[in-house]
């Protein structure tokens, strides 16, 4: 397969063709993202991204800050869905450290897992239909959306930048405020979705722009190392959630929605369907949740009580260890995946016993199918590279580390 | 598949590629090898009917300053979506010699990866089609992610090191 | 909150009003404010709430997002700005029409906030003037609300030759800004 390349892509330009510069700061795009395309008329003959706009050495950064001080930047990868992030950058290390989670601390993080799917879904789902022209339906789902962010409130204190969990489970139990809220989520989102679907699902306009709008096919989605709901638009049934089932994900049953096409409507199509799924999976998790402890027993790694800081000793002493980072860490390599918003988000962990990773490497899923963007977009209209760009879900947090 | 089938398998069709192999703490085999026999050995695990390593997860390089002679080096995760079988290639290399065969033309989705890895380590994908820097400034001067360069910009007049506990550190403030 | 905005100090009678022009002008000027956005990153996220449904920045005067900055009166930087951004941020920040504001949205923008690395502009005010800070990693929608606020306040009470004194000569000197 030949490997498009920004210097090949210059060759004669005659007066037909025109450059236009697309961005960094560009309105129809959805944050920082430049491309220069050449374009022929409203067609796109080629285009070149350029990112880095906001790289702020996330792989530099772990290198330098110990284990329990990471989670707050895997916040900061894909910040609509923050808590996969760091449940993932959590399980990383329980991995390394062989620690095994109760059941309830499983299901709980499943929920909140599904959760910050929803939500993330949700935002890319309904700037799509901005970028179609349909304002209505995002103002419905931000609403709902700010219900998600209640919901994370009630579980650690922040909306999106969470820094949820802890190594080794939760940091605290549901409070009854958060059962309240939840069930009542439970009950009064889906007939609201359904009527965000209703606006857009079967909408001629809707369905006329994004109808084979960015189309790819599953060879090139494979080769192009994409995953996530971009590749199973294209109709490839794989999801990390049951390729390597973590956090008692194989307790549940749920289907993964796949798409014919590869283009914009699959991708928005795959989407719905995986909101429906994450939907049910909650349910499940929630009405099965078992009783027991919401953390692991790895004193070494959670931090005690606080009460029990102040009266007992051997409280006392885990807390300065933990806070201090004086724990014995094993030597050794792991690499775990999560199935992102976007897709594989990997963690791949060295260490070499010191108190932070000698190397983390983040697979960032954002950052490794937008290259296919260029070859997505050929020969298309202008406003079908906004759209695509838009169901692709570009993150840019992701996208540029 | 096991570790076993697939070092016999490798054994028989590519015999001396692998120098060493181990299994990782997580359960994935890690087969080593040397750079001019990478790329024969991540396309037979590519194409092979019976290894089918279809999809690459990821590329990263690694940097050991005290390992004189191999200081630098690449890891490939590669994942078999049929059997769901993972495996990691390593190679190590000197910094003064640091040159690694492309694989865009095996996945293309290695040409981005393989441009930040050539961005933070500075090494060089021979036969990539584009190889520029992709995250960081044009002019930058170094490599960032080597150990001997510090995290923060020692330009930045707004911040005092000392209140960090980072006074004259160089390379991990934690050790 | 009322929609009625508060009438400032002056002379009323039988039909007519009369205060100082600059007051006048202020409060035209503080209450259609149009803000081009220039989200990077996850205070963009929390700004699209702002806009949204729940806190409606379109309450004070600002239902126009203007994404032109020869149309803009409001610079709202949200994010983390890294080098590499540095330059267009202040390209943009030069397009802009006389009288301009920027409000720095989040701990990034304000000062690189946890990202003290060697990618990262350690503050928005190393390349341009900046009229409100906002802290906040990223800041609630209240808490740019507030920001918004306090850009009004200083919009309003703006005399109306500052941007031709000494002083603004000056701090557009020092950041090189022709």
């Amino acid at each position: 397969m030949q490997v498009q390349s920004y210097f090949s892509s210059l060759d004669n330009i005659d007066g037909e063709l025109a450059t236009l510069n697309l961005g960094p700061t560009h309105p129809a795009t959805h944050g920082i993202f430049q491309n220069v395309l050449k374009m022929d008329g409203e067609k796109i003959v080629s285009g070149e991204p350029t990112i880095g706009y906001i790289h702020r050495a996330f792989e530099k950064l772990a290198e330098r800050r110990p284990y329990n001080q990471i989670t707050p930047i895997t916040d900061r990868l894909n910040y609509c869905s923050s808590p996969i992030n760091n449940m993932g950058w959590h399980m990383t290390v329980e991995k390394l450290i062989g620690c095994e989670l109760p059941k309830r601390a499983q299901y709980m993080r499943i929920i909140i897992m599904e959760l910050s799917r929803i939500a993330d879904h949700l935002v890319c789902n309904s700037v799509i239909g901005v970028d179609t022209g349909a304002l209505t339906g995002f103002t419905y789902m931000f609403q709902e959306r700010e219900r998600i962010y209640e919901l994370f409130e009630e579980v650690c204190g922040s909306r999106l930048t969470t820094n949820i969990g802890r190594i080794g489970g939760m940091e605290r139990d549901f409070t009854p405020a958060f059962h309240a809220k939840l069930k009542d989520f439970l009950k009064t989102f889906p007939p609201r979705f359904e009527e965000f679907c209703g606006l857009l699902e079967r909408n001629r306009i809707f369905m006329d722009r994004c109808i084979g709008a960015g189309p790819i096919t599953a060879e090139m989605a494979m080769a192009y190392g994409f995953t996530g709901p971009n590749l199973r638009a294209a109709g490839v049934d794989y999801d990390v959630r049951v390729m390597s089932p973590y956090s008692s994900y194989d307790d549940f049953d749920f289907i993964i929605p796949v798409g014919v096409n590869g283009d914009t409507y699959d991708r928005f199509m795959v989407r719905q369907e995986e909101i429906r799924q994450s939907l049910k999976i909650i349910n499940d998790a929630y009405n099965n949740l078992p009783v027991g402890p919401y953390h692991a027993d790895v004193p070494e790694f959670y931090l005690p009580e606080k009460p029990d800081v102040y009266t007992k000793m051997e409280a006392l002493i885990y807390h300065f260890k933990v806070v201090m980072q004086e724990t014995p860490i094993p030597v050794g390599e792991v690499y775990h995946c999560v199935e992102g918003g976007n897709g594989e988000l990997g963690f791949y962990l060295i260490s070499d016993g010191g108190r932070t990773p000698y190397r983390l490497h983040f697979r960032r899923p954002c950052f490794i199918y937008y290259q296919a963007y260029p070859e997505m977009i050929k020969g298309a209209m202008l406003s079908d590279a906004i759209l695509t760009m838009s169901s692709m879900n570009v993150i840019a947090g992701e996208l540029d580390a | 598949m096991e570790s076993e089938q697939i070092l016999g398998r490798l054994a028989e069709i590519m015999p001396g590629a692998v120098t060493a192999h181990d299994t990782a703490m997580d359960g994935i085999l890690n087969i080593h090898t040397t750079r001019e026999q990478l790329y024969p050995l991540l396309q037979t695990l590519r194409d092979d009917a019976q290894l089918g390593f279809n999809f690459l997860t990821s590329l990263c390089a690694i940097h050991y300053p005290e390992n004189a002679g191999q200081e630098l080096g690449m890891i490939y995760h590669l994942h078999n979506w049929t059997k769901n079988v993972r495996i990691r290639v390593k190679i190590y290399f000197p910094t003064e010699d640091a040159h690694v065969p492309t694989i865009c033309t095996l996945w293309p989705s290695a040409n981005w990866q393989e441009r930040q890895e050539y961005d933070f380590f500075g090494v060089v994908f021979t036969g990539h089609p584009d190889l520029r820097r992709i995250l960081n400034v044009d002019d930058m001067e170094v490599f960032p992610m080597r150990k001997e360069y510090r995290l923060e910009d020692g330009t930045r007049t707004d911040k005092d090191d000392r209140f960090f506990g980072r006074d004259g550190h160089e390379g991990r403030s934690f050790d | 909150m009322s929609n009625q905005v508060e009438i400032p100090e002056g002379y009323s009678g039988e039909g007519f009003f009369a205060t100082q022009l600059s007051s006048a002008v202020g409060l035209a000027r503080a209450n259609s404010l149009w803000p081009l956005p220039f989200a990077t990153s996850c205070c963009g996220i929390e700004f699209m709430a702002t806009m949204g449904t729940n806190y409606d920045l379109a309450r004070f005067g600002m239902e126009r997002l203007s994404f032109s900055p020869r149309q803009a009166d409001l610079l709202m930087v949200m994010g983390t700005i890294a080098k590499k951004m540095g330059p267009i941020l202040k390209q943009v920040y030069t397009q802009m029409a006389e009288p301009k504001w920027v409000i720095a949205v989040g701990a990034c923008a304000s000062s690189g906030g946890i990202f003290d690395t060697y990618s990262v502009l350690q503050g928005i005010d190393k390349v341009i003037p900046v009229d409100v800070y906002v802290p906040g990693c990223p800041p609630r929608p209240e808490q740019i609300i507030d920001g918004i606020l306090k850009i009004q306040e200083l919009v309003k009470n703006e005399p109306l030759r500052r941007r031709h004194s000494p002083e603004y000569q000056h701090l557009m000197e020092k950041y090189q800004i022709g």
